[in-house]
Formats: C-alpha cells, sequence, structure tokens
C-alpha cells in the first residue's frame, strides 16, 4: 500500500497544532476552532460536490447539530464537548437518512432548492418555538471534556484541540472513502448516470449515503461551533449560513480532503479582515472575492497545489 | 432564461430604497403628493436600469457558458456585493414613506376598512403579469425571446441577436422586480436586508408554480400570499415554515411545478 | 439452442406515437441476431425495454425463463445482459483508463468482493485478474491502449463508440446488446470493428445482438435479422431471406438495391 500523502499531512497538522496550539492567542484559536467546525461542513459538502450536486441547504444539519449540543446542556445538563458533537451528528445522520430517500432522487437545481426548501422549514419552525428561545436562541453550557472541567484559560484550547482531532479523524474517515468502489463513483455520477445505472450501480443509493455523510458532518461541526461560540440561535438553519459553506466549498475546490479546512480558515480570515476593515463592506468584499474565484480559480485554492506541482516536477 | 437568480433580491431592495429616498424628498418639498407614484415608478426605474445593464453586460455575459449551479453562485456574489452597495449609497437608517399607502385612503369590505392600495397592488400586479404574457406570446419580440431561451446556438445561428436578448430580458426581470421594491416601500420600513427574505420567498413561489413558466408564477404567489394570511390568521406558529413546506412538497411531488412541460428522450 | 431471451407481445406507446407493437422475438443461446429498420421503426425502444430503461405497457421479457419485465437497468445488468449505445455514453471527464476503472469497481462491488472500506485489488469475476490488469486487457483488446491518459470527451467518434463497447464488456454479459456499433466509424474500419467486437464476445459465450443500418454488415455478420417498421418486427429470418422479403425492401432497404 503506497504511503499518502494526504494521511501525512493531516497527521503532522495535528500534532503541530497540539504542540504549539496553546501559543496561540485566544482569538485565534477561537478561528481556527470555529473554521475546523466550518470545515467539517464543507467536507460533507465535497462529497456530494464530486458526485455533481449542491446542497443550499446543509444549514440545516448544522443547525439540527448545535441544537442538539445545546438541547443536551439545557435540558439534560450534559456539557461534554465529544458527547454533544456525537449527538449532535447522529441526530443529523438519522435525519439525512430519512429525508435522503426524498432527496436521492433529485439532481442539479432541483437538488440544491429541495435542500434549501428543507433547511427554511427548519428555520421557521425553531424561530416559532418559544421553547428553544425562538429568534433568540439559547446559550450553550461551558464544556467539559470526559468529566474535567478546564479552567478558562485552558478551555478554548482543549476544545480546539478537539475539534482538530474530530476533523483529523473524519478527514482520514472521507480519505478513505473517496478511494473505495463507492467513493470513486461520485464523478461518474456527476458525468453520467445513464451509465452508471446500467453498470449495475445505483446511483440513488449512493447519493442516499454520501447525503448522510455529509449530513453527520455537517451535524457535527454544528455541535462544534455552538460550542465554541457559545450561543445557539435559528439563523444558523437560514440560507445565507447554507450560502457561508457554499462560498468556503468553492473556495476550497473539490481536490483533496484538506482543502475544506484550509478553505474554511481562509474564509475566516478574509470575513475577519473586511470586517475590521470596513463594517459596512465585509459582503462585498466576500462577494467580489467569490466573484474572482468562480472567474480565476473555478476549482479553488486547492488546485493552485496542483499547478504549482505541475510546474515544479 | 435557465438562470437562477439571487440578484433579484437586491433589485427588490434597489427598488425600495429608490422610491423611498426619492419620494420622500419629493414629498418633503412639499411637491403634490398624488405625483409621488410617478416618482415611485420613475425612481425604480431609473435608478435599476443602469445597475442591471453593467450586470448583464459585465458581469453575467461572459460567464453564460459555464453551469448553471455557478450562474447562480455569481448571482449570490452580486447580492452580496449589492447588499453593501445598498448601505453605501443610502446608509443604514431606515426610510418611512407612509403617505403613498395612506393617501387612497381604505374602503369598507364585509364590515372591515381595507386599504385600497393593497387593491391597486393587486391590478398593478394582474396588469403586469398579463403585459408580460402578451408581450411574450403576442409580440415578435416575445416569440423569438422564447427561441433565444430554448436555444440560444440555432438563435444566434438565424442571426438572431442573442447577447442584446439577455440584456433585455434580464434588465425587464430585474425592474419589475425593483418595481415590486418600489410599490412595496410605502407599505413597510425600509431597511437593509430588505432583499435577503424576499429572494428565498420568491424561490418557493417560483418553485410552486413551475420554474419557467409566467402563469405558475402568478398562481403561485396567489397560493403562497394566501396560505401565508390564512396560516398568520389561524395557526401562526407555523406561518414561516407553511411556505417552505408546501415548495418541498411540490418539489417532491412535482418537480417541475404546477404547470410543467414534458421531458424529451435521452437515450 | 436454447432459448436466452424471450419477449412477447411487447406494446409500447408514447402518446400518439407506436413505438412497438405486439413485439414477440425468441433469441436462442450463442447466436448473433441483427436487428434493422428505419429510424424510429422501434429498434432502440426494444433494447430500452429489454434493459429496463422503459417499462412496456403490455407484454413480458423473460431471460433464462425469468421475467425481467419490471426490472430497472442495474438489476438487469447484474443479471448478465449489457448494453452499448447509439450515443456512446462515457464519463466525459475522467480518463478512458478511469472509464475501465469505475466500471470494474461497480463489477467488483456487485460481486461483493470489495466493499465500502475495502482497497484492496481482489480478482476481477470473469477475468481472474486483479482490475487494473483487466482495464489494460480491454483497452488493448479494443485498440484504445494508447488513448488510456486521454478524457473521454475529447475521444474521436470511432473510439468513443469502443471504449462504449468495452465498457459493457467489463461485466462479462450472457448477452450483449450493442446499438448501433458501427455508427459514426468510417466506412474501412466498419467491418475491422464488428470483427473484434464479435470475437470479444463469442469468446466469452455472448449472445449478441446488434442494431444496424449498414446492410453489408448485417449480411457478413448476422446469422439471423429482425426487421422492424412501425413498431412491428415485419422479418424474422436469416439475412439472405430477410433482405430479399418484399416488406423489407419496401419499407427497411430500399427496393433500390437488389
Amino acid at each position: 500500500m503506497k504511503h499518502d500523502r494526504t494521511t501525512t499531512i493531516i497527521i503532522a497538522a495535528f500534532v503541530l497544532l497540539v504542540v504549539l496550539g496553546k501559543l496561540l492567542p485566544q482569538w485565534a484559536m477561537f478561528i481556527m476552532t470555529v473554521a475546523f467546525a466550518r470545515g467539517l461542513v464543507v467536507l460533507g459538502l465535497l462529497l456530494l460536490l464530486r458526485a455533481g450536486l449542491v446542497s443550499f441547504g446543509q444549514a440545516l444539519f448544522y443547525c439540527i447539530g448545535a441544537y442538539a449540543a445545546g438541547g443536551l446542556g439545557r435540558f439534560f445538563g450534559i456539557s461534554d464537548i465529544f458527547l454533544e458533537m456525537l449527538v449532535g451528528g447522529a441526530l443529523a445522520g438519522v435525519t439525512a437518512f430519512v429525508l435522503g430517500f426524498l432527496l436521492a432522487r433529485y439532481r442539479g437545481i432541483f437538488f440544491g432548492l429541495l435542500s434549501l426548501a428543507l433547511s427554511m422549514i427548519l428555520y421557521g419552525l425553531l424561530v416559532k418555538t418559544e421553547a428553544l428561545g425562538s429568534t433568540d436562541g439559547f446559550n450553550i453550557l461551558p464544556s467539559t471534556l470526559f468529566g474535567w472541567r478546564p479552567d478558562a484559560e485552558w478551555v478554548r484550547y482543549a476544545v480546539l484541540v478537539s475539534a482538530a482531532a474530530v476533523a483529523a479523524f473524519a478527514a482520514m474517515l472521507v480519505h478513505r472513502y473517496l478511494q473505495t468502489p463507492l467513493g470513486r463513483l461520485a464523478p461518474a455520477i456527476k458525468d453520467n448516470e445513464i451509465r452508471v445505472e446500467y453498470m449495475g450501480a445505483s446511483a440513488r443509493r449512493a447519493v442516499h449515503v454520501k447525503y448522510v455523510i455529509a449530513a453527520t458532518l455537517a451535524g457535527i461541526g454544528g455541535a462544534l461551533a455552538a460550542t465554541a461560540v457559545g450561543h445557539i440561535d435559528p439563523e444558523m438553519a437560514y440560507w445565507t449560513t447554507s450560502g457561508e459553506f457554499i462560498f468556503i466549498a468553492i473556495l476550497a475546490g473539490t481536490g483533496n480532503v484538506v482543502a475544506p479546512f484550509v478553505g474554511a480558515a481562509l474564509y475566516g480570515a478574509i470575513h475577519t479582515m473586511a470586517y475590521d476593515l470596513s463594517p459596512n463592506t465585509w459582503q462585498m468584499s466576500l462577494g467580489i472575492a467569490l466573484l474572482a474565484l468562480i472567474v480565476f480559480l473555478p476549482e479553488g485554492v486547492w488546485s493552485l497545489t496542483g499547478k504549482f506541482r505541475a510546474r515544479h516536477s | 432564461m435557465k438562470i437562477v437568480n439571487v440578484t433579484h433580491g437586491s433589485f427588490y431592495a434597489i427598488g425600495a430604497y429608490a422610491a423611498a429616498s426619492l419620494t420622500g424628498a419629493w414629498l418633503s418639498r412639499g411637491y403634490p403628493p398624488m405625483l409621488s407614484y410617478a416618482v415611485m415608478v420613475a425612481a425604480a426605474i431609473l435608478v435599476a436600469a443602469p445597475f442591471a445593464l453593467f450586470i448583464e453586460r459585465v458581469v453575467l455575459r461572459p460567464l453564460y457558458a459555464r453551469d448553471e449551479v455557478v450562474i447562480l453562485l455569481v448571482t449570490y456574489a452580486l447580492f452580496l456585493v449589492l447588499e453593501d452597495t445598498i448601505k453605501l449609497i443610502w446608509g443604514v437608517n431606515p426610510y418611512y414613506i407612509a403617505q403613498p399607502y395612506a393617501l387612497l385612503g381604505s374602503f369598507q369590505v364585509a364590515g372591515m376598512a381595507y386599504p385600497t392600495y393593497n387593491l391597486v397592488l393587486v391590478a398593478v400586479a394582474l396588469l403586469f403579469g398579463g403585459g408580460l404574457a402578451w408581450l411574450l406570446h403576442g409580440t415578435r419580440a416575445g416569440k423569438l425571446l422564447l427561441a433565444v431561451i430554448h436555444d440560444p446556438e440555432v438563435s444566434r445561428a438565424m442571426g438572431v441577436n442573442v447577447g442584446r436578448y439577455y440584456m433585455a430580458t434580464f434588465a425587464l426581470g430585474s425592474l419589475i422586480a425593483a418595481l415590486a421594491g418600489a410599490f412595496t416601500a410605502p407599505t413597510v420600513s425600509v431597511v437593509p436586508g430588505l432583499g435577503v427574505d424576499v429572494i428565498v420567498l420568491s424561490f418557493a413561489v417560483v418553485v410552486i408554480g413551475g420554474l419557467g413558466s409566467l402563469p405558475g408564477a402568478a398562481i403561485g404567489a396567489a397560493m403562497v400570499g394566501v396560505v401565508r394570511s390564512l396560516s398568520v390568521h389561524y395557526m401562526p406558529q407555523v406561518e414561516l415554515f407553511v411556505i417552505y413546506f408546501i415548495m418541498a412538497v411540490v418539489l417532491a411531488v412535482r418537480p417541475r411545478g404546477l404547470f410543467s412541460l414534458a421531458e424529451p428522450r435521452k437515450i | 439452442m436454447p432459448v436466452i431471451l424471450e419477449a412477447r407481445g411487447l406494446c409500447k406507446a408514447f402518446g400518439a406515437v407506436t413505438a412497438a407493437s405486439e413485439v414477440s422475438a425468441a433469441i436462442e443461446k450463442d447466436s448473433v441476431v441483427g436487428l434493422i429498420g428505419t429510424n424510429g421503426a422501434g429498434k432502440t425502444t426494444f433494447i430500452n425495454m429489454i434493459t429496463g430503461y422503459l417499462k412496456p405497457d403490455r407484454g413480458t421479457i423473460s431471460y433464462e425463463g425469468r421475467d425481467i419485465t419490471q426490472l430497472a437497468p442495474r438489476d438487469i445488468t447484474r443479471l448478465g445482459i449489457c448494453r452499448s449505445f447509439q450515443i456512446p455514453q462515457l464519463y466525459g471527464s475522467l480518463s478512458v483508463y478511469e472509464n475501465m476503472m469505475v466500471g470494474i469497481g461497480i463489477v467488483l462491488r456487485n460481486a461483493g468482493l470489495a466493499g465500502y472500506w475495502s482497497r484492496a485489488n481482489p480478482p476481477v469475476p470473469g477475468f481472474a485478474r486483479p482490475a487494473p490488469e483487466v482495464a489494460e486487457h480491454l483497452l488493448q483488446r479494443f485498440g484504445l491502449a494508447a488513448d488510456r491518459g486521454r478524457n473521454a470527451q475529447v475521444l474521436p467518434g470511432g473510439a468513443r463508440k469502443l471504449l462504449d463497447i468495452a465498457l459493457t464488456m467489463v461485466a462479462k454479459p450472457r448477452v450483449l446488446l450493442l446499438d448501433e456499433p458501427t455508427s459514426g466509424v468510417s466506412a474501412g474500419e466498419k467491418f475491422g470493428i464488428m470483427q473484434m467486437v464479435l470475437e470479444a464476445a463469442r469468446a466469452e459465450g455472448a449472445t449478441v445482438l446488434f442494431v444496424e443500418h449498414d446492410m453489408e454488415v448485417v449480411s457478413r455478420f448476422a446469422q439471423r435479422v429482425l426487421a422492424f417498421y412501425d413498431g412491428r418486427v415485419i422479418a424474422d429470418a436469416p439475412p439472405q431471406a430477410a433482405l430479399a422479403d418484399p416488406e423489407v425492401k419496401r419499407y427497411v432497404v430500399g427496393s433500390a438495391r437488389a
């Protein structure tokens, strides 16, 4: 079995983070944690994008994960971060399993719009649910790690390392999946579904599986984000949140499982810089950046590594 | 035009802002209030038109060859840019122009007072819908447009100036959105983010009615409006989600909407 | 020879258009059958119904005695009936080699030899060699080895046809349905390609049905001819007899030909 460069990068990055992470300022730790959370969602999007499907409603599962994590604290007093991610991911995954029976039959713009509609349904429901704080949402309990409650100065680091661990694990699993026959079916489904069916495979089943995986990842990401931010509200299910994930996916490109995290980090950086520069024009900066990406770098920033390698080999 | 256009929401907002600001200025100078309607319309058209033409020619035209999802993302990016452009031009404070709304008074229907303005809006909407339908099916230009939409390459080969048709269509659509925003402006407070809710709601309308179908859009809009009002009245807690629920149901059961065409053969 | 595939009374209408009207045919194992007819006569509809892409309004299709009328294309493929397409159905953005590997991967998955997590290279059923070797072998067989790195969408017409057919062979079909295998191929190459394909198919013990417009190819390679017109089978005979049939002459071949 050939030694995989991607796995090496993931492990190396993780080790680097654990060792050097504590030296980062608190705000940087926060941004990185959020980047890992978003990166997980976009990792799921990557799976779907490779099969030619653009989901405009990943926020649905992101929000489910967040509310599950918050709900654990609010109703059960549970604040363990790994439990929150587990439950968030599981709940999202089960939802996707059920919805997938419907959604896996659609492609193109219909898939996109249906996923959008589903996320907006959740938004509408949450906004009107008093028990969950309506539009205000509610706060999440401070995180504990396997029963240990970290001190104020260690909390962010602990959350960051947990996030990185989960992200690394997820990335490696997805990387592995992409090398199996089912994983390699994605570009085939995108190119010619008729051919896929005629070779004896079920495109619908493959899409269903990918949808569930993507949802689970998004749920975990949502739980993580909720933990990092400390607050949950229905906005997490709004279509603009899904839009952010799509933005990151375009920014990153689908070339490698590491790309979504790089993209999420870049997005966080651009967002923060643009906002600091001029709070009233950060959306414009984002919009211009997206346009520039679509025109000049349609395969995302990860494609730059390919070009770099091609030029130097 | 086979484009799912998020920028549409921005034009709605631009129209609302243009109407609110210019009509507000008009009224505060003491000019005849009855003419404020004309000002609203003129404001929306004059302000939105340059935006529309510029966007179509400079941003969209080079990218038509790309996938429909890519174009959607482009319109989303434009939407982001326009949201802030609006803030830069008009600021973040809300605009109120209640006068055109109040001016028409109300009339009695079934023992309740109903604002005349709303009825006028319905009439205007029907007028526009009818006018658009006539334009598409009754005039030569409209029929050529349908041909261009169906197959731009063949149309180009037959000598039709496809580029000009695309620009005209985009401009027309955007202007109508702007006018919608202008007409709505007197009934709400015009604030940043006006386009955000409206655009996803209009997607719901279009999906329910059928993508690309004009009568479908009309019926879809009517349905959405009625369902929304009914739910606000009888079951307020479902108000927000019921529209998207219907959208999901329509997509699930009849993806091409209530008025769909047959699918051609593939292999 | 025993009957391997049988269609009984197939009827299919698309609104006012009758694509199939009481179409019946019993295909014997190991035979080579040519399907001829003008465009719109119902040949591709016939193939589409056999392979499950369309469901007949009436009638049944049975394969080795088993009713397959209502099955989906992927199930029918797994049973051993594979088809190639009039317009080659390829994975455009993948290379020729990757096209083959995806196909082989599906076969492995269906045989239960490669699950969700497996990255191993087990021998491919029917070939007894691991996937990369099978891909190479088939590419060599069909003369595509030199193009292995090129993206499928940039291939010329003839090569696309060959790749389409090569993909069909991956699943080791027992019944091979070829929809216009030589259309788009230059006149000089037609015979060579048919020879190549039929040899490959026969070597695996497959029964072959092929749709053709070139009557010389039909005369040369078919043992039996089914002539279609207006959704009906108007002749069912060996090539010489079928091509001489007055109705076939009138509706398919054209009476100017002798």
